[in-house]
């Protein structure tokens, strides 16, 4: 089943390909990726989403912990959460009626004679259907960001 | 404490000296040629020049092994890093605590695809516990302190300092200070295990009537033996080592099953396929022990202790997972017993079934009795022999394959830190550089690299660091004239079809090439010299001998679990197995 982990990590140059590597290394699977940084400057934050039971879940999390590098990490999973995700679609101008974009909850963040940009912000799973919707539409180019997660209980992902 | 003017070249080697460093095994290269300059001007940190730098890591990995201190390498950029690699593999499989400083190309160059360049920290990656790119002179003692902290505590492990020229560059200086402690928040190492879990503990151990006790190097790492030891005692539970894990509590101890696993003794593995309680400490229960996971001791409850979070359930669900050090969570777990009243009487039968399972199918420990019919030398003689003659105390190191495990089969470990091989990785070459960093350990010891003709030659250049320091290590070679245990698996796996794994008699005469090095040499062909021929060689106290044995090439190590299948089912000789 999907799991979204987040954690921080060192804003230090290597941080990254050492989370990434561990997942290729062990074997394991990264569906989404999202690195940012934090308020604070020495830290990144990572977002990360992947399949896997429970067990393989528990694993991931402890070898990331392991990490030198990482500073601390959740399964968001573990309490409640909400998740989001942000998408970018490219679409021919007289493809889409402004009705439709509406009807979408799209917001239309370039427009020209030609091209139309719209974006979309919501569950993985509703921008999933959207997709669906969209694809009869012929888009051009569809962007999306991958997870972002953030529990929805007093709990913080901080040091 | 007076500040001064250093260096980064100067403030790495004074940073090793306050580390405690006294050895630097490594060979030099253009990248790290000022670190090598402030090497020759002080007398504090000696350099040790190998010939190969597989041979420096393998070195300050058997200096750390045979020590508890962490061991340091010093290499070069580019092939001098890529060399290190196979060393760094090693102790990282194995969780030693060594550094390995490398030099790389200026920082200006890196990404250039300039001369001896390579992506250390890159390459190194997957097999280091950390590793760190100095990005300015002035961070070196900073990294240098964080680098040994790591390496060393926790489940330790190999760090990798990787230094561009420019941060050693003789023109530049600044203040040297070396930090008195670290603290790093992204690091904190587990230490005391959760009173509620030792608790648990407790109550399944009161409760256990066929009890095993499984400890491995995690015990050697902590320094736990004599805690090991002790609660064994107290319980008077049957223990067993894995092959990491061996001297750790005294082999020649009537409770010692000897080791389990792969080639392990059949009364340990049958005591663990049919135990109802099993202590793991400082064990992960790696492939080479469980056999087949799913069929893997299905009656016993697991108690799990490991400093290391992420060993805990990896492969086998542990009813009672206790992260923490393995010497303080033994010390929360005496502690807690010696207050309980323990019934040793109940485990009465148990000990009888094992000491059937001895009876029946233990290693014969009189091998020196036996004259093979086929007037052959039967490989585990050789090791009794050693035994015999070093009186149990030397340091043995070895290569990787039958002579390894017969060496851990008939040698009896009294002590931690007595064996020193390749576990984990099973690294091939291991055995004669790991010998030179227990030899320079301890000087006045008998240090043994028991090996075969196969991995002595993956790193035999290293002869000629030992006549340089005048190192007296006795090479013990089990010469069967192939590759024995890719043999023995092509025997029993392959139709016996030798697929690469003999040399069509272009095997050098080994005696000849230790004398050319400026060793002794001496051949041994028929059993009744070997006796004589061991007595000598390790009599010799000030020089290294190459002890050239000719073993029967037919030989097998057996009990030899069959894949794919619970523990207890072994093949206890050629013509023998347990199903």
């Amino acid at each position: 089943m999907k799991r979204v982990i987040a954690l921080l990590m060192e804003n230090q140059p290597g941080a990254l390909s050492r989370v990434v590597g561990l997942f290729s290394q062990r074997g394991y699977n990264i569906e989404t990726l999202i690195v940012a940084p934090t308020t604070d400057p020495t830290l990144s934050r990572l977002i990360m989403s992947t399949n896997g039971d429970e067990r393989i879940v528990q694993q991931i999390t402890k070898q990331l912990d392991k990490l030198i590098d990482v500073v601390t990490v959740v399964d968001l999973g573990e309490s409640d959460f909400v998740e989001t995700e942000l998408m970018l679609v490219k679409l021919n101008k007289n493809s889409i009626t402004s009705d439709e974009i509406e009807k979408f909850e799209g917001k239309i963040v370039f427009e020209d004679n030609e091209i139309i940009n719209l974006q979309f912000v919501g569950e993985p799973d509703k921008l999933g259907k959207l997709v669906k919707e969209l694809s009869k539409k012929e888009p051009l180019e569809i962007v999306r960001s991958g997870s972002l997660g953030i529990s929805s209980n007093s709990n913080t992902l901080a040091i | 404490m007076g500040k001064k003017q250093t260096s980064g070249a100067d403030a790495l080697i004074q940073s090793l000296h306050k580390e405690g460093v006294e050895l630097v095994f490594g060979y030099p290269g253009g990248a790290a040629l000022h670190i090598y300059d402030a090497l020759f001007n002080q007398t504090e940190v000696e350099h040790i020049l190998v010939r190969h730098e597989q041979g420096a890591v393998h070195a300050a990995d058997g200096y750390a092994r045979s020590t508890g201190k962490p061991g340091v390498a010093l290499v070069t950029s580019g092939p001098g890093a890529t060399n290190a690699i196979t060393g760094l593999a090693t102790a990282f499989m194995d969780s030693i605590p060594v550094v390995v400083i490398s030099g790389q190309v200026r920082s200006e160059l890196i990404g250039t695809d300039s001369f001896q360049e390579t992506d250390m920290i890159g390459v190194s990656r997957p097999i280091v516990k950390h590793s760190y790119l100095v990005q300015k002179a002035e961070d070196i003692p900073e990294i240098v302190k964080k680098a040994f902290y790591i390496a060393t505590t926790g489940r330790p492990g190999p760090v990798v300092i990787d230094v561009p020229k420019d941060f050693t560059d003789p023109n530049h200086t600044f203040n040297f200070t070396y930090p008195d402690e670290i603290s790093m928040r992204s690091y904190k190492p587990a230490k005391t295990g959760d009173s509620k879990q030792i608790k648990k503990a407790v109550d399944l151990i009161l409760e256990a009537k066929k009890p095993v006790i499984y400890s491995g190097g995690g015990v050697i790492q902590d320094n736990a033996s004599f805690e090991l030891t002790e609660l064994a005692r107290l319980l008077k539970f049957p223990i067993t080592n894995t092959l990491m894990g061996l001297g750790a509590f005294p082999g020649t101890d009537p409770q010692f099953l000897g080791m389990l696993g792969m080639h392990g003794t059949y009364e340990a593995n049958m005591a663990m396929h049919e135990a109802d309680l099993i202590i793991a400490v400082g064990a992960r229960f790696d492939d080479r022990i469980t056999n087949d996971p799913k069929q893997f001791a299905l009656g016993a409850k697991k108690i799990h202790i490991d400093v290391d979070p992420a060993s805990l359930s990896k492969i086998i669900h542990a009813e009672v997972p206790i992260a923490g050090s393995a010497k303080e969570c033994l010390l929360a777990l005496i502690s807690q017993l010696s207050k309980e009243e323990i019934d040793a009487n109940k485990l009465d039968p148990w000990l009888k079934k094992i000491d059937n399972w001895r009876r029946e199918h233990g290693l014969n420990h009189s091998m020196l009795e036996i004259v093979p019919e086929n007037g052959k030398i039967l490989p585990q003689q050789v090791i009794q022999s050693l035994y015999k003659e070093t009186e149990g105390k030397a340091f043995i190191t070895s290569d990787v394959g039958q002579h390894q495990m017969f060496a851990a089969q008939y040698y009896f470990f009294d002590k931690p830190r007595q064996w020193i091989n390749s576990g984990g990785l099973g690294t091939m070459g291991f055995g004669l550089p790991s010998a030179m960093g227990v030899q320079f350990a301890f000087p006045k010891e008998t240090v043994a690299c028991v090996t075969g003709e196969g991995s002595i030659q993956m790193c035999i250049q290293e002869l000629s660091t030992c006549f340089q320091y005048g190192l007296p290590i006795k090479i013990i070679n089990l010469n069967n004239a192939a590759l024995g245990m890719v043999k023995q698996w092509q025997d029993m796996q392959y139709g016996g079809r030798h697929s690469s794994s003999t040399y069509e008699n272009s095997l050098p005469d080994f005696c000849a090439l230790s004398e050319s090095y400026g060793h002794i040499g001496i051949k041994v062909t028929q059993l009744a010299e070997l006796e004589p021929a061991m007595k000598e060689c390790i009599s010799m106290k000030d020089k290294l001998v190459f002890l050239d044995v000719d073993v029967d090439p037919d030989e097998h190590v057996y009990p030899m679990l069959e894949a794919g299948n619970a523990m207890d089912y072994m093949h206890l000789s050629k013509n023998k197995k347990t199903w």
